[in-house]
């Protein structure tokens, strides 16, 4: 049994910590009635993970996942729930109890599947050919990923003036219909 | 004792629940931006499975954190795109209940 009160023992206390805020915040996300408290918990998930991945040696990963997921996306999954403004007691009675129960179902065997699968399956290791650090992921993005590097900021590209265009077009029909 | 947080089990039954909870969520939610949001959960635990190989298994230990960073590019454009299709359905249906989004129904 590790010492509570150590250096390991503390960093073991504060990795709980980090594996109950993302599970909670998982919850949340997927539980809540109103769409507001489930945006919330979304970016409450996601500053679990960002721990988690501190944790697995990347602490660049980590920043990042702050800065996109809870800084970008939750953001603007907020400016969508304040333009389209659902009300939630309007779609509340159209729920099936018998949905909610078969999509539980499906969820939980998903889950029961992949950890059995990871507890049973004997992984093997391999050795490191270097410490994974932002400047090898640099010299990697620069190098090897180079062609991926670009493929992705075009369909970044190709997105975002996709969605303007989507988002814009459909404004002076529905102006009309009004 | 190993410590819970060097083991490759944990991360991965996290990254299951991770993945489970958005497929539960993705069946059972009703409005769009509910969809969206699950989608979100199992895109992340995708990308916690990847860090997690990446840090136990791999041999270079870049490709699984350049794989999530791509992870999360496609997942903000998907977000983007995603939402101005719910901005444009709202506008022409004054709804994002999935139910409501029927005009190529018989």
């Amino acid at each position: 049994m590790i010492d509570l009160f150590s250096a390991a023992g503390l960093s073991e206390l504060v990795f709980l910590g980090i594996v109950i805020v993302t599970i909670t915040g998982a919850v949340i996300a997927t539980n809540s009635v109103r769409l507001i408290h489930s945006v919330t918990g979304l970016s409450i998930c996601f500053i679990g993970v960002a721990g988690l991945y501190y944790y697995l040696n990347s602490p660049f990963v980590a920043m990042m996942e702050m800065l996109i997921y809870v800084g970008a996306v939750c953001v603007v999954i907020v400016f969508a729930v304040m333009l389209a403004d659902p009300n939630p007691e309007q779609t509340a009675h159209k729920q099936n109890a018998l949905a909610g129960a078969g999509a539980f179902l499906v969820g939980a065997m998903m889950f029961w599947g992949l950890s059995t699968l990871a507890y049973d399956t004997t992984w093997p290791s391999a050795a490191k050919t270097n410490n994974g650090s932002i400047m090898e992921i640099g010299k990697s993005l620069l190098t090897s990923c180079s062609m991926v590097f670009e493929l992705i900021s075009v369909v970044l590209l190709v997105a975002i003036i996709g969605s303007i265009i989507v988002a814009r077009t459909g404004r002076e029909s529905a102006r009309r219909k009004e | 004792m190993e410590p819970l947080s060097d083991s490759i089990h944990i991360y991965l039954t996290i990254a299951a629940l991770l993945f489970g909870m958005g497929f539960y969520g993705m069946l059972h939610r009703r409005t769009l931006i509910g969809m969206l949001i699950s989608a979100e959960l199992i895109l992340s635990g995708a990308s916690l499975n990847f860090m997690a190989f990446n840090k136990f298994l791999a041999p270079d230990p870049t490709v699984g954190q350049i794989f999530t960073l791509f992870i999360m590019g496609i997942a903000a454009a998907e977000a983007a795109i995603a939402l101005s299709i719910i901005i444009a359905v709202y506008r022409n249906y004054r709804s994002i209940d999935t139910e409501d989004v029927t005009s190529l129904k018989g």
